[in-house]
């Protein structure tokens, strides 16, 4: 077995990995990466880009659905018909790009790739058995990121998916049934139901997209109404029966429900992939299911960073790649933390949901005396021109000195907003800068001033 | 009803605290505008506090006697309308004081105070636009854009001390300039001789560093470190060497006094092989070497290099003179190959003349000796009862002492000493 030597150790090659890799490539630092599966991770191949294209496919396909039986908009066209295999050659289109672009990216910046599953030996030594070769370094970096959960009761297997199968399907489902309410599931639920799919949604909580507020998953709740999927809150799911393609399903009160579904995509959640590289020899502190670390990403071992989905909530591939610049600009020697003011998070479904910073459930349970101020899309013009009525944006500020908190928003095409909320929230805005500042017409941004200009208590469009 | 709140002013003398004297009202008093509630000392004057409203004490902030800081409350008086004071909601991060008021001193009439604030507005519903600095507490995390809070982090600052300015308290760039340019503790202390200096400077340890700091620390943990220090009479040594470098400096090349203890160190091993050696302790192999390579420790701008004079029991004391002269400058120049820095078997360490008199030095491991040289020095010495002056030099020398008997370490110096003090020796078979 051939012995590596380098200063820097990554293993996994998604957001995280990846980033931190140019990173340190930038600063000089010796690098090497291992992938056991394809370079950009979970977010290239199986998450975030992939989803976003069948999200549009879906799209596309609706509105032409729609315009073919009854437009407002004067359109005339045939009922479309659908070549799923040809959407999904496109979609693998675009992550080869990327994934190509990350390569020639890392090779850019002298990152050597070694392909396989590592396996931890100790804290500074890692064996890729399949490369043949065992990697001797300074610092190593996790950057494994997550998995789905499964639930043990409805195995990934056949008619029971994961949002990967479902992210690359080969005929659509007649009826489909989305277990688990959360942004993967009603994402996927919506694209497959726009592309003609029947589909239902089981949860077990008593909302959808249960870790947002009631308010801001209202126009969701509506839209999902609107689209003709349904949804069945507090319920839980017992088992699937394959011949007669049934999956029993428990009401809250305890009646058994049988639901008919040829096809069942399971999405309750991921969790961070700790297991199957040997990480346990490390011992490393735990935070729950995630590896602990401090904020500079510092496990509990010396030179032992993690980063991203494997170190816990909020799985976001825009902080993992943070933190994996981060961490590169430490090992060079550099003063850094991770302390942002926010991470916004996107919920790509129908209309589109962003949340940064605090919510008003979070300042009042912090005690912060807040003026909490929101503007309907009803009431902006470029959201009518989009066909679009439903949402709003909603501002939460300290009333003492105006300073913003957080920003949500609900309705289509707000996950733009995100940049503008991120923003204001690091650069420490006032309700006077965002009001202060000319939105440009006719955006949806302008919904973003007019929140703050009603916080102030004199909004100019209501 | 309301409650106003006067804070002890800041009587503009750049005083931080007060004295206050006397009061003139009590809890419960009904005071007029203008009344004087209360006398204050500065080290300079007595001043009175006057009542910029009217109405009803309602607390005292503080004793006759007591040092009071500028900006803490002296008096809450309820007056008509909303006052200037707002109870603080439980937990809101607006307890502490607000931007400095006008003081009552300076202006008597109630309408400069703070302007009154609304009570608490409807949640979601319009409030005043004021957007006043306020303090932040403690626990607070600082207010700045990544850009400064960036430039904190490389200059070693810590946000949460330095002071904001901007809207909402946010740090800006030209807070970061004045707590960069700013006097530290400028109240309490003089002017400063010199100026402080801050940040710090953190440097990995990698490299030839890294390589240093592991093969001494493994090499302080594992053997058992026996120093001996000796003097040595290097009068007639040094004649010798000056004497050879007048004759042949031209022609063979100038003699450094590095050769001469070679060549003693070569001799003396001869009766000590076991000084001559490398210690393999996980084996539990001692292997005597023939051959004597000496290492050469050498101060290169990377740090410690040990670059190895081979075989030189069979180099004549010129041609050892100019290998050690390459291969200093080789490794001072980066440019000494991998084998050139391995394999010695004895290693010989001089710092010239920063030698001092003693020193501890650490054995290259898996060797069993190292001999160090100190400064050479004239020193009064005794001889047949006579004092002369002599050129004196001390060997400190350590040796593993797991392998190394202290007898035969000490026998080993005393055959090198002899040898140096009747140099002719050296070169007899």
């Amino acid at each position: 077995m051939q012995t590596l030597n380098t200063t820097l150790l990554i293993i996994g090659g998604g957001p995280g990995g990846y980033v931190a890799a140019i990173r340190a490539g930038q600063l000089g630092i010796p690098t090497i990466l291992v992938e056991g599966q394809a370079l950009g991770g979970t977010c290239l191949n199986i998450g975030c880009i992939p989803s976003k294209a069948l999200i549009h496919v879906a799209e596309q396909f609706h509105q032409t659905h729609k315009h073919s039986q009854h437009s407002n908009l004067g359109i005339k066209v045939q009922a479309p018909s659908l070549d799923i295999s040809q959407s999904v050659s496109w979609k693998d289109g675009i992550v080869d790009r990327l994934t190509t672009g990350v390569a020639t990216l890392l090779k850019k910046h002298k990152v050597e790739v070694v392909h396989g599953w590592a396996k931890v030996i100790d804290g500074k030594t890692v064996e890729v058995e399949s490369a043949g070769v065992r990697i001797q370094c300074e610092h190593l970096l996790l950057a494994t990121g997550s998995e789905s959960i499964e639930l043990p009761m409805l195995p990934i297997g056949g008619p029971i998916i994961s949002s990967t199968e479902a992210l690359a399907p080969r005929a659509l489902p007649k009826h489909l049934i989305v277990v688990g309410a959360g942004y993967i599931g009603l994402e996927l639920g919506i694209a497959y139901r726009k592309l003609g799919v029947e589909v239902s949604v089981v949860e077990a909580r008593e909302r959808i997209l249960p870790t947002y507020d009631a308010e801001l998953t209202a126009p969701v709740a509506e839209s999902l109404k609107t689209l003709g999927m349904k949804v069945y809150l507090q319920h839980s799911v017992e088992s699937y029966d394959q011949a007669t393609q049934t999956l029993q399903v428990r009401t809250a009160d305890g009646h058994p429900v049988p639901m008919a579904a040829d096809q069942v995509l399971v999405a309750v959640g991921r969790r961070p992939r700790t297991r199957g590289f040997n990480l346990e020899i490390l011992d490393l502190k735990m935070n729950g299911s995630a590896i602990a670390t401090d904020n500079r990403c510092l496990t509990s071992m010396r030179n032992v960073w993690a980063i991203g989905d494997l170190t816990g909530e909020p799985m976001l591939a825009h902080r993992a790649m943070a933190q994996g610049e981060m961490v590169a600009e430490l090992i060079a020697g550099k003063r850094r933390e991770f302390s942002p003011a926010a991470i916004a998070a996107v919920c790509f479904t129908d209309p589109e949901l962003v949340v940064a910073g605090t919510t008003p459930e979070a300042a009042q349970q912090a005690g912060l005396d807040c003026i909490v101020a929101q503007f309907p899309f009803a009431a902006n013009g470029r959201s009518m021109t989009l066909e679009s009525k439903s949402g709003f944006v909603r501002v939460v500020a300290r009333r003492d000195n105006h300073l913003i908190l957080g920003w949500q928003a609900v309705g289509v095409g707000v996950s733009e907003l995100s940049t503008a909320f991120a923003q204001s929230l690091e650069m420490g805005a006032t309700l006077e800068d965002i009001a202060g500042t000319i939105h440009a017409h006719p955006t949806l941004g302008e919904a973003v001033q007019e929140a703050a200009l009603r916080a102030l208590g004199h909004a100019l469009h209501l | 009803m309301g409650t106003h709140v006067i804070k002890m002013p800041d009587i503009g003398e750049g005083i931080a605290e007060v004295e206050l004297s006397q009061w003139h009202v009590k809890v419960g008093d009904m005071v007029v505008e203008d009344q004087i509630l209360a006398d204050v000392m500065t080290d300079k004057a007595m001043v009175d506090i006057p009542s910029p409203v009217h109405g009803k004490v309602i607390a005292l902030g503080g004793q006759p006697g007591e040092v009071m800081a500028v900006g803490s409350v002296l008096i809450s008086i309820e007056v008509e309308g909303a006052g200037n004071y707002q109870a603080p909601a439980a937990a809101t991060p607006a307890t502490a004081p607000a931007a400095p008021e006008s003081p009552p001193v300076a202006e008597h009439k109630p309408t400069v105070q703070a302007e009154p604030r609304p009570q608490s507005p409807a949640a979601s519903a319009p409030a005043t636009p004021r957007a006043a600095p306020v303090p932040r507490q403690a626990d607070e995390r600082p207010l700045a854009s990544p850009a400064v809070r960036k430039r904190a982090w490389d200059a070693g600052i810590e946000l949460r001390y330095v002071h904001g300015s901007g809207p909402a308290g946010r740090i800006l760039h030209e807070d970061l300039d004045a707590f960069l340019n700013a006097p530290q503790d400028a109240l309490q202390a003089p002017v400063a001789a010199y100026a402080k200096r801050i940040g710090e400077e953190q440097i990995p340890v990698i490299g030839l560093r890294r390589k240093i700091a592991q093969r001494m620390q493994d090499t302080k943990r594992r053997v058992a470190h026996f120093s001996y220090v000796e003097e040595i009479d290097v009068t007639a040594l040094e004649e010798l060497r000056v004497h050879l470098n007048e004759k042949w400096g031209q022609s063979r090349g100038r003699l450094t006094l590095l050769p001469f203890l070679v060549r003693a160190m070569v001799v003396a091993l001869r009766d000590f092989p076991q000084i001559n050696a490398r210690y393999d302790d996980e084996a539990q192999v001692i292997t005597r070497l023939g051959a004597v390579h000496v290492g050469i420790a050498t101060q290169s701008d990377d740090g410690l290099k040990v670059p190895v004079l081979r075989h030189a029991e069979a180099g004549s004391l010129w041609s050892n003179a100019s290998e050690i002269a390459r291969l200093a400058t080789a490794a001072r120049t980066n440019k000494a190959t991998r084998d050139e820095l391995m394999g010695s078997t004895i290693t010989l360490t001089s710092l010239g003349a920063l030698g001092g008199i003693a020193s501890t030095p650490v054995i290259n491991a898996p060797e069993v000796a190292i001999v160090g040289v100190n400064r050479i020095v004239e020193r009064p010495m005794v001889i047949k009862g006579q004092i002369v002056i002599r050129k004196m030099m001390n060997l400190s020398s350590s040796f593993d002492h797991r392998v190394v008997d202290g007898m035969d370490a000490a026998q080993f110096i005393q055959a090198i000493r002899g040898l140096l003090e009747q140099p002719a020796s050296l070169f007899v078979e």
